[in-house]
């Protein structure tokens, strides 16, 4: 029985060996004076949403770039991880076969923690656009990210808090299985606790547990928190929202980027999120004019507004490509070269304004500085404040 | 996927315990499987070596001996002992973050990264065989699909774990917590952080220790297949009431094929886990146990050598179709369809059937020829 399929499957075997070979040896198809850009992100899978954004971005802003006569063109090639670190490797891997030579990835963390890694003992500069968890920069000298990293989040909100709420009653709700969201408390709780001041309430939940927050809303309620931070993603903010309009309390609501979306959200009575703050370093509705016209560019080639990973995409090719102009770098180098050129710039006195940040620079660690950006929702819309 | 019983007149019991039957199969077998693996050592070697293959499928080379060494492994429990396991995943991933934690506990005892990762990969094996036991001993009275199901939620039971675990090392030891908001020492280093799974391992996996671990494994199954014990494994899985009639104790024997699987699943796990710089607990989630399981019934339920390839070759096709962009994963999909197809057609079957008896005949033939010109 089992010998006559065996045929089958070595037929298929070859085939599929003869296939993979083929890919192995694929040439690109490079007019010989372009900067080749790889991009790695969830393309298919549930996090496809961010790593479609992040390979329209980048692919805007090489079209941009390209359309105005540079010095050296940007090829932008874009691999699938489906937010695996294994498959991301193999992402990895296949752009280095196609000759990348600067890296704009990972989309999200896990892969970018993998690929880091990998990056670092090949020697290929990386510039994130999204994935912020600090295990991605660390030990990595050539990689950067371009988005706050969580902890810096939960500092950043502690610091606008105190600065311009000094007398707020605070008080935390957040997600204790979700790293993300445990992340940026630790951090904002020392950092907050560090200038003297008080959390008058902490409450926490999981993801098993977020429809109903009356329990955390009347322990917020009764310690007399006037505003509460959550550090969450917004389908659970909206249900705090809700609830908390039931019972009538109405504190200020402090947001971190994970409530970026919340507008959109069907079924929520945009009304109630009407005042709250959120720390955001990109948002769609701005009346900032480099602003408007990458989201009107982006409607255009997309047929989709742009959310903040498209964004961040865009300004680390700009990013990329600025220091690599700065660098003095050829794009005939081989990856290492551009590399430790890429490094030297970065880590001097470059700097970069686009759509998430003015000014940012970056450290030895491989960590943003820039000024973050608070928005206020007025009116159905993002105010920067 | 329902195994076909296929009862065949002359294999009672205790003919299948004397080992008077299909003595030469496993022979074959054996050879076939061996050939493979240290044929495609070879091959892909020296392929890298000569520059000929790129590095896509250079990264892949340790997964792949990794999922063959899985796929061999689940055949012990599907194939031989005829047990559906849901739970391989679940195995693996005990061997991974245990071979984790131990590696990085030898990192300050011993220097030889190879012997760190032989330790660490013996350490996750025996870690791993203790949860098949733990596991093992109260579910192995269940039969067919209540056995499935309970696999099922042991690997959901590990991967949940997984993402509350906090493990970390400081002069004075090991410490762990369920929950991060009791913290470790500031001192201590994190080497599992909850969801994030473990980050900052040294990599120290090789093509080499892949193939030496598909060849440990494929060694194991061969030879419990093909012993004794294993004889009466698969007896009680052919007949289990005949199986009981002489004796044989169905427990024991059935737990003994689900322990070492479990074992070799873990070690399997501890060397992927030393392949990558991070390692999250949802890679070990339900999807990777039906991968490994798909592999064991491409390569036909039982079938060792089947498996090899069917492991190796699904490892590779999705990056193989890398050149079909935005059509990959359906790609994928189709292929996976038409090659079940293929495999499972009559027609086809008995066509090849036909050719591959043909071919045989004839060595048959020049053998005895042969052979008789040199007696």
């Amino acid at each position: 029985m089992r010998k006559k399929w065996m045929k089958v499957a070595l037929a298929s075997a070859s085939c599929v060996m003869a296939m993979a070979l083929a890919g192995c040896g694929g040439g690109t198809t490079s007019d010989g004076n372009s900067l080749k850009v790889g991009v790695i992100g969830p393309l298919t899978g549930p996090a496809a949403i961010y790593g479609e954004a992040v390979k329209n971005g980048a692919q805007l802003a090489a079209d941009e770039i390209n359309a105005s006569e540079p010095k050296f063109n940007v090829e932008i090639m874009a691999q699938d991880d489906e937010h695996d670190a294994e498959k991301s490797v193999n992402a990895y891997n296949k752009l280095r076969d196609e000759g990348m030579q600067v890296l704009v990835g990972t989309t999200t963390t896990a892969p970018g923690t993998a690929v880091g890694a990998e990056a670092y003992k090949d020697r290929v500069f990386a510039l994130t656009p999204s994935a912020s968890g600090p295990a991605v920069i660390e030990g990595n000298d050539n990689v950067f990210q371009l988005c706050f990293s969580d902890p810096n989040q939960g500092v950043a909100v502690a610091d606008y808090m105190a600065k311009n709420y000094p007398d707020a009653k605070v008080g935390v709700i957040y997600n204790n299985a979700d790293n993300y969201s445990s992340g940026i408390y630790d951090k904002f709780k020392s950092t907050w606790e560090g200038k003297g001041k008080q959390i008058y309430a902490t409450e926490a939940f999981s993801d098993d547990a977020n429809a109903d927050f009356t329990a955390q809303l009347n322990s917020m309620k009764n310690a007399g928190v006037d505003m509460v931070f959550l550090p969450i993603y917004y389908t659970p903010a909206s249900n705090i929202m809700t609830q908390a309009n039931k019972m009538d309390y109405k504190p200020t609501y402090f947001g971190v980027d994970g409530m970026d979306g919340i507008l959109a959200l069907e079924g929520f009575d945009t009304d109630l999120a009407e005042g709250v703050l959120l720390l955001t370093p990109f948002t769609a509705y701005s009346e900032d004019e480099t602003s408007q016209k990458f989201v009107k560019a982006y409607e255009k080639a997309y047929g989709d507004t742009p959310i903040q990973f498209a964004a961040d995409a865009y300004d680390c090719v700009y990013a990329v490509y600025n220091a690599f102009d700065k660098s003095g770098a050829s794009v005939e180098d081989d990856a290492a070269t551009i590399c430790e050129a890429m490094i030297k710039t970065f880590t001097g006195d470059f700097t970069y304004s686009g759509l998430t940040g003015q000014n940012m620079k970056w450290n030895k660690a491989g960590e943003v500085d820039k000024t973050p950006k608070v928005c206020v929702i007025q009116d159905g819309k993002y105010i920067e404040k | 996927m329902v195994r076909k019983k296929k009862i065949k007149a002359p294999a009672t019991p205790k003919r299948l315990l004397k080992g008077a039957v299909k003595g030469s199969e496993y022979k074959r077998e054996a050879f076939i499987a061996y050939a493979i693996l240290i044929l495609g050592y070879g091959f892909l070697q020296l392929g890298a070596g000569l520059g000929i293959i790129g590095h896509n499928l250079q990264g892949q080379f340790v997964p792949i001996c990794v999922y063959v060494s899985l796929a061999i492994s689940l055949n012990l429990v599907v194939g031989i002992s005829g047990e559906l396991s849901l739970g391989h995943a679940g195995f693996m991933a005990v061997g991974a973050f245990s071979g984790v934690v131990m590696a990085r506990i030898l990192e300050t005892y011993i220097s030889v990264s190879s012997v760190q990762l032989l330790l660490s990969m013996i350490f996750g094996a025996l870690v791993a065989a203790l949860a098949g036991l733990l596991i093992g001993i109260p579910i192995l009275g269940l039969r067919g699909d209540y056995l499935a199901i309970v696999t099922l939620a042991f690997g959901e039971i590990v991967r949940n774990i997984m993402n509350v675990l906090y493990f970390g090392i400081d002069e004075t030891g090991l410490r762990f917590a369920f929950n991060h908001t009791i913290p470790l020492a500031d001192n201590s280093q994190r080497i599992i952080t909850g969801a994030i799974g473990a980050t900052g391992i040294r990599q120290k996996a090789s093509f080499t220790a892949g193939i030496f671990l598909a060849l440990f494994t494929l060694f194991i199954v061969l030879n419990i297949k093909n012993s004794k014990h294993g004889r009466a494994i698969m007896a009680i899985r052919d007949n289990r009431i005949a199986g009981e009639s002489i004796g044989l104790d169905v427990k024991k024997f059935k737990l003994t094929a689900f322990v070492v699987s479990a074992g070799l699943a873990g070690m399997a796990g501890a060397l992927f886990a030393q392949n990558y710089s991070t390692l999250a607990p949802i890679k070990f989630s339900f999807n990777t146990s039906v991968l490994i399981l798909v592999f064991v019934v491409l390569g036909g339920i039982g079938n060792i050598w089947g498996g090899i390839i069917a492991a190796a070759l699904l490892t590779i096709l999705p990056e193989a179709l890398r050149q079909f962009a935005d059509y990959r994963m359906l790609t994928y999909a189709i292929v996976l369809i038409l090659v079940m197809i293929a495999t499972y057609n009559p027609t086809i079957k008995s066509t090849l059937q036909m050719r591959i008896h043909k071919v045989t005949s004839r060595i048959k033939k020049r053998r005895k020829e042969t052979g008789k010109e040199v007696a």
